[in-house]
């Protein structure tokens, strides 16, 4: 049930980053409906299999690197929604849809079996530090997204060649401004993830902090926000200089959630 | 039945013999009238702008009609028809459909995308509509071509990117900012061209405005007439610390702002976008501005620029649409060959009643015994029969064939219709 569903709504947002990417080329209102009304029904099918396997397993699906890649494109498809909602810009789609469907891809070809939950873990922390890590995480992936297409329009713009997306790409102003947004949505529930991480840890293991390769590559992807908001309100670092750290700081967040389960192992092993 | 477009624009003819073929005011009204009266003219239509005057007809005979048309527009205009007859073109039927098409689209257009034609259009169906001069063909053939005009412009580009420098400027001021009607805007110079620039921005909602001129009275006046203020030349850095948008036109023989000055400016006002448009030649702000952060300078060769990448933009959109009208031809000929067998359906359809009421009648005299139920019973089999045996002809009629002219001919034929019985 849950693997049908699953791959339902892989193949929905599969469609929605297709047609998102064929907006870029060729693009009309329709097919920007399109993006949104694929994204929608695959946002409908994959909460569906959130809850599925919330039930099978009796807490929240995000114990395994399965599990959470696709709860972290399930908090992206959220915030996108949100942008949707309230700035209407156009070709947001193009921009998360792609990162959405290549975190349920990796989610896929994980292994999926849900394993009994080890006794450590089990705590109402759980739940909390989970969920404001990877909400905070899926607003650095928007903004990530939008800061690209802020530095595509900032490009046109200073190279005075107007043609490709310039026409469809909102101004810099808006972008920036959601930029701006979304890390100061994204900062803080990175540091509270961090702060209710440590608490945890010292419940589970008996002292806060313990230099994983996780805990490591999670301050560093605070620091690298940290200096976003800090250079922003001290030396005016707006525009291109955000955007670029935006995207540096997603590479920290990709890392930290990636690679360093792939690459380095330690106590977040599990996750 | 046949379309018949007689016109001149831009292309064919100079702005005098525009002048003189205009129907304005009265004149139009007057001459939509004369014009439907013609003999053999069934419809008309006249659309009349400063680009171009033309008119649409339906007409019986259109090997006449364009002498018809020629000789009335030399009459109502007082003008020979020698100066005439060089400026004119005429399209016939597909062609005139296509020629109609594109006018709509405003592919034909000076400018090719300026969407005002589309209603120049409109206003020319309303007003022959109201005077009753048009009928079944050109009411389809002016729906059709708003529609087409639609499609083409929800479906194509080629009425998005601005094509003058002014636009330019307006179109890369809203790809910075937002809140346009916001932001703080300064006419360095006071020159006609600033003034027409500041001008022009103001249009589109932005209302503080400070001028900076050389001679301060100068600038005071100008201030005054665009609602702004005035500040003297040499607090104009400090007062380019609050500005968002700067239009330059000094008139001096060499840079008054450096970059280095600029990255000063930038530095005071937290980084906050400026977009800076030179307009002055020599140019009066160093290219190298361009290179800091959050600034973006265009000078006049860059709008031009911009504008002629328009330009070839909307040709590359033109193409598409015109795809697009061929399609549309395609539809309007296979209604309008539908049309063309609409007479023939309807007397054969008539004379297959006639037979079968013809009968019937004759058998109920010959068996006055027959009961209700009988009769109903027989006449439900005549119907039958006729209906079933006038079927297959009148689907092939309805059908869309190329020989379609020679289908009806033999149908007539075959079926002893002659051309009087058609008119009924």
């Amino acid at each position: 049930m849950s693997v049908l569903l699953f791959e339902l709504s892989l193949t929905f947002y599969f469609a929605a980053a297709i047609v998102g990417i064929v907006e870029l080329f060729k693009g009309t209102k329709k097919t920007s409906n399109f993006v949104l009304v694929f994204a929608v029904a695959g946002f409908v099918l994959h909460s569906a299999t959130i809850v599925v396997r919330y039930t099978v397993s009796g807490h929240l699906p995000i114990t395994s690197l399965h599990e959470a890649s696709s709860f972290f494109a399930w908090c992206i498809v959220v915030i996108f929604f949100f942008l949707e909602y309230r700035y209407r810009i156009d070709l947001l789609g193009p921009f998360t849809m792609p990162i959405v469907f290549v975190l349920m891809l990796s989610s896929s070809i994980l292994p999926r079996e849900i394993k009994p939950l080890s006794p450590v873990l089990q705590s109402y922390w759980l739940g909390i530090h989970t969920f404001l890590a990877f909400l905070g995480d899926a607003a650095f992936a928007t903004a990530f997204g939008i800061g690209i297409m802020y530095l595509i329009q900032e490009h046109h713009l200073k190279s005075k060649r107007l043609g490709g997306l310039f026409d469809r790409l909102p101004n810099l102003q808006i972008l920036d401004e959601i930029n701006y947004r979304l890390i100061t949505l994204g900062f803080p529930l990175l540091t509270l993830a961090i702060i209710t991480g440590a608490l945890w840890a010292e419940s589970a293991w008996g002292s806060y902090w313990r230099w994983d390769p996780k805990e490591v590559w999670s301050l560093i992807t605070w620091f690298i926000y940290a200096l976003v908001l800090h250079a922003r309100l001290t030396a005016g670092w707006r525009g291109r200089k955000a955007a670029i750290l935006s995207i540096v700081g997603f590479l920290s967040v990709i890392f930290t959630f990636f690679g360093v389960n792939l690459l380095l192992k330690g106590l977040h092993a599990f996750v | 039945m046949n379309i018949l477009v007689v016109g001149l624009n831009h292309k064919t003819a100079d702005v005098e013999v525009r002048e003189r073929l205009a129907f304005n005011g009265e004149k139009l009204s007057e001459g939509l009238l004369k014009l439907g009266g013609l003999p053999g003219v069934e419809e008309a239509i006249i659309l009349s702008t400063c680009n171009r005057v033309e008119i649409y007809l339906n007409v019986k005979e259109p090997e006449t009609a364009f002498d018809q048309v020629k000789a009335f527009l030399s009459e109502f205009h007082g003008l020979k028809s020698a100066a005439l007859e060089k400026s004119l073109y005429l399209y016939r039927n597909l062609d005139a459909v296509r020629h109609v098409f594109r006018v709509g689209s405003s592919l034909d257009s000076m400018v090719v995308g300026e969407p005002q034609i589309l209603g120049q259009l409109k206003d020319a169906f309303e007003f022959a509509l109201e005077k009753k001069t048009t009928g079944i063909l050109l009411n389809r053939l002016m729906k059709k071509t708003i529609s087409v005009a639609k499609r083409v412009r929800t479906e194509t580009r080629i009425a998005e990117n601005a094509v003058s420098i002014s636009f330019a400027a307006l179109e890369l001021a809203r790809k910075i900012f937002t809140d346009l009607p916001e932001k703080s805007f300064m006419l360095l110079g006071a020159g006609e061209m600033a003034e027409l620039a500041a001008k022009h921005m103001m249009n589109f909602g932005v209302t503080k405005v400070v001028v900076v001129n050389r001679t301060f009275e100068r600038g005071c006046e100008l201030a005054k007439e665009l609602n702004g203020r005035a500040v003297k030349f040499e607090d104009f850095l400090h007062e380019a610390v609050h500005t968002d948008i700067i239009i330059c036109s000094t008139g001096a023989p060499a840079y008054v702002l450096r970059k280095e000055e600029m990255q000063k400016v930038m530095r005071e006002r937290k980084q906050k976008p400026v977009f800076i448009i030179d307009i002055s030649v020599p140019r009066n702000i160093d290219p190298e501005t361009n290179d800091l952060d959050n600034v973006y300078l265009y000078d006049v060769d860059d709008l031009q620029g911009v504008v002629d990448a328009n330009i070839s933009e909307r040709q590359k959109e033109a193409e598409k649409a015109e795809t697009i009208i061929g399609e549309e031809i395609e539809s309007f000929r296979r209604w309008m060959s539908s049309l063309s067998s609409v007479p023939t359906v309807v007397a054969l359809r008539n004379k297959a009643e006639l037979i079968k009421k013809e009968e019937l009648e004759k058998l109920i005299n010959k068996f006055p015994g027959l009961g209700e139920k009988e009769k109903k019973a027989i006449e439900y089999m005549a119907s039958a029969i006729t209906n079933k045996l006038i079927h297959p002809p009148t689907v092939a009629l309805r059908e869309d064939a190329e020989d379609k002219d020679v289908l009806v001919a033999m149908i007539k034929k075959l079926y002893g219709i002659n051309g009087d019985e058609e008119e009924k």
